[in-house]
């Protein structure tokens, strides 16, 4: 185990990948020269050069497009978006095409590309660069989503993607690439897809987050234990497949559920998760599931009203409250949907 | 998010003021529509004044003990961020907003546009004061929690309800629409393993709903308490009893009868009356094509209304200082429901025939029943009947309705052995009973009354000139 950051931890599994199996490669805008515009592509150009390392024009539907053919042709491409935001200039390319191949072709042609970018809410990077944009890739059939919460797990977690041999959309984030934490050195370390993980027991109420959210649980749930109440946390990791087994378990054995997300909660990931928990483990509630979600609104700029925009730990505290009917709890939703 | 203005009220059509009793919310307390906000004290009754408007009471402009014009704004309901000074400062000092009589439904809210900017509408409810919820993870599942306000406005009073008379009973805060226990799921799977009565269990959840802590409570208490007399004596299956909480009707009831009782001093006169006669012109009239149909009750209304106006000092009521004697005889009639009884009013019975008296009385009476009373319709009676004839009833009396100074308890017609100079032979009997306010009047003049009512419901052509 090395302790490293997020952003070094993504870095040695493209590495660990690329030096593994010669089909992998690079594509996107600044991944090359400028090695990456967050710095998660350091040191590969000059490792394996231009050939798998390739520099593209601000051209996000051609680029993956590119990567959707070399996929279909037997390679292993991993595309960059240099924030998420920007895949909804390539949404067409990955949902009629990265996602419907192997449908449509009858099985004869797999695509094997990873999309992998930073998204979701950051510090002051406004309405069109802040949005979790999960939500609009996991409705789609075909696609896997992957949201790693720490360095280990993005490792990983983008090995198995890379490995994988169909499309996954691999969403980092901006305020975790500077988190440290142990990260196996390992070559053959892998996290499976579709495998969610229990970082905290407890026993009172279980909060289902991921990526900065868990963070928020964390503290969410440090606080809490001083009131009495005890926190299980969850981290579905991947949300597509989502590993209901694990959140049915936790939710039988603590009878009450907070779900956590940052983008507004209207048909969001807290929705979906409400929903299963209610058709598998209704018997087991001893609450309504409760979301707690991003208001219904645009990121605004303001640093002060992105604070309102998005949730906090004292949210996370007051929902947790509300479910478990302790004390100090005050009404109304979360969410400001 | 709308600013909500908190009016005054008008709950009856005689009201022009009501007092606030007492603010059932503080300043600062979270609102949802529906909460109950005060008790208002009208002419009438006591009446609970529930919120159109969710929010924050940000502003209480009159506080208890003090009475508003019906209009006036008494309130503020608002976001927590909200600018309510333009609100607060529109309200003139008790002036009445709404002047006489325009105002069939109180409280609609007026909402006016927040001042707030859209973008700042994300307010974290972080940022909301006061904590609410009530019961901590320590806290026994005994205290019964605030009872679920009622989904209209409450019926104020037994006999005179002041304010919508087609408002639904209000259910109790464990038990949902038609007495469903609300719990968990996980509650009711655990008192299905443990045979425990959810209906037996107080609920300490949000809005009274039983949940798991509950049922453990009340599994453990039973096994403890029960377990060591389990082996002698046989269970027994179903529940000891139930506590079928006060409808809002039968709440009035109970808070207004006393409120009768002991402090008037009641007495009471009772007199038999030959029916033969009235019962003969009765089956005579409903012979009759096209005339309504005519009950004994029509009679006995039509025979009140004629004897009030010769016998005033029972037609009266105590005002302070003075007795009212009232120069129109306005009557109640009890109507009994399923959760109560209702007293609609039919005006001016002196001056209506028989038949329009028995077409108009049914109308009251269906229209009680299917709780389609205008508040106009229950209020301002001088003098009231109750006729429990239907059931066999020799005879009772009744508890007189203030602030009117009498009250009819009028029982069946009884088919009885009578004798007379021919002998021995059957009659029609029925007996009347009335209560009497004694600070208003006396036994003489009671007497005097009910034996003109006898004389015109014996001689029962009176009634018809």
């Amino acid at each position: 185990m090395a302790v490293m950051t997020y952003r070094e931890a993504l870095n040695m599994a493209l590495r660990e990948e690329m030096r593994r199996d010669p089909k992998v490669f690079v594509i996107g805008e600044e991944v090359g020269l400028y090695e990456g515009a967050y710095k998660v592509t350091q040191g590969l150009l000059k490792e394996f050069g231009a050939q798998r390392v390739v520099d593209t024009p601000i051209a996000e539907s051609g680029f993956t497009g590119v990567g959707i053919g070399a996929a279909m042709a037997g390679l292993r491409p991993v595309v960059e978006m240099m924030t998420f935001n920007f895949a909804l200039l390539a949404l067409d390319q990955i949902v009629n095409s990265a996602a419907k191949m192997y449908y449509m072709s009858g099985g004869q042609f797999n695509v094997p590309i990873v999309i992998r970018g930073p998204g979701g809410p950051a510090a002051q990077l406004a309405a069109q660069h802040s949005q979790s944009m999960e939500t609009y890739f996991y409705h789609v059939p075909g696609l896997k989503v992957v949201r790693p919460t720490t360095p280990m797990d993005a490792k990983g977690l983008l090995k198995s993607s890379i490995r994988d041999d169909n499309p996954v959309i691999f969403i980092e984030s901006e305020t975790l690439y500077n988190v440290k934490g142990e990260v196996p050195e390992d070559p053959d370390f892998t996290i499976p897809l579709g495998q969610a993980i229990v970082r905290r027991e407890g026993t009172d109420v279980t909060v289902i987050a991921y990526m900065g959210m868990m963070y928020r649980a964390m503290e969410a749930a440090e606080e809490l234990e001083k009131e009495g109440i005890s926190v299980e946390l969850v981290d579905p990791r991947t949300l597509r497949p989502m590993d209901t087994e694990t959140i049915i378990s936790s939710v039988r054995k603590t009878h009450r559920v907070v779900v956590v997300e940052a983008g507004a909660g209207f048909a969001g990931m807290g929705s979906e998760i409400a929903a299963s928990v209610t058709e598998q483990a209704f018997d087991d509630l001893d609450a309504p599931v409760e979301r707690v979600t991003g208001a219904n609104a645009p990121m605004p700029y303001a640093r002060n009203l992105e604070r309102l925009k998005t949730p906090s730990k004292d949210w996370i505290v007051n929902a947790v409250r509300r479910v478990c009917n302790a004390n100090g709890a005050t009404n109304g939703h979360a969410s400001g949907s | 998010m709308a600013v909500t203005k908190v009016v005054m009220p008008k709950l009856s059509d005689a009201m022009e003021s009501g007092k606030i009793i007492k603010w059932l919310k503080k300043e600062g307390d979270k609102i949802q529509g529906g909460d109950i906000l005060a008790e208002v004290e009208t002419d009438k009754a006591d009446v609970e004044m529930e919120a159109f408007g969710a929010g924050v009471l940000r502003k209480i402009l009159v506080p208890a003990g003090e009475s508003a014009a019906i209009g006036a704004l008494i309130g503020v309901i608002a976001e927590p961020g909200d600018d309510i000074a333009a609100v607060v400062a529109s309200a003139p000092t008790g002036a009445a907003g709404a002047g006489s009589g325009a105002q069939k439904t109180p409280l609609r809210p007026e909402p006016t546009p927040a001042a707030t900017a859209g973008a700042a509408s994300a307010a974290a409810p972080s940022s909301r004061p006061a904590p609410v919820v009530p019961a901590g993870a320590s806290v026994a599942p005994a205290a019964r929690p605030v009872p679920a306000a009622p989904a209209a406005a409450p019926v104020a009073a037994a006999a005179r309800p002041a304010a919508v008379v087609s408002a639904p009973a209000a259910v109790p805060a464990g038990l949902g629409q038609g007495g469903r226990v609300k719990a968990s799921p996980l509650a009711k799977k655990i008192a299905a393993q443990t045979g425990v009565d959810l209906r037996l269990i107080q609920g300490s959840g949000p809005g009274g709903r039983i949940i798991r802590r509950d049922v453990e409570a009340a599994g453990s208490g039973a096994a403890s308490g029960a377990a060591a007399v389990a082996a002698a004596i046989p269970a027994v299956a179903g529940a000891e009893f139930e506590d079928v909480p006060l409808s809002q009707m039968r709440a009035a009831i109970a808070r207004r009868m006393p409120l009768s009782k002991a402090p008037v001093p009641h007495f009471y006169v009772s007199s038999e009356v030959a029916m033969d006669h009235a019962w003969e012109l009765r089956e005579q009239l409903n012979a009759l094509e096209g005339q309504p149909k005519i009950s004994v009750n029509d009679c006995v209304i039509r025979a009140c209304a004629l004897a009030l106006l010769k016998h005033p000092g029972v037609n009266a009521s105590l005002q302070g200082d003075a007795i009212r004697v009232y120069h129109r005889a306005h009557l109640g009639i009890a109507v009994a429901l399923d959760e109560g009884l209702i007293t609609p009013v039919l005006r001016d019975c002196h001056a209506k025939p028989l038949a329009q008296i028995a077409a108009e009385a049914r109308d009251l009476v269906e229209r009680a029943r299917n709780r389609k009373l205008r508040a106009q319709e229950l209020s301002g009676a001088t003098f009231s009947i109750s006729n429990l004839g239907m059931f066999d009833v020799t005879e009772f009396s009744a508890i007189i309705n203030p602030p009117e100074g009498a009250i009819l308890a009028v029982g069946s017609v009884r088919r009885v052995p009578v004798v007379d100079d021919a002998g021995l032979g059957v009659g029609r009997r029925m007996m009347l009973t009335i209560s009497c306010d004694h600070r208003v009047m006396d036994g003489a003049m009671g007497a005097r009354f009910l034996q003109d009512v006898k004389r015109l419901l014996e001689e029962p052509l009176r009634l018809l000139v």
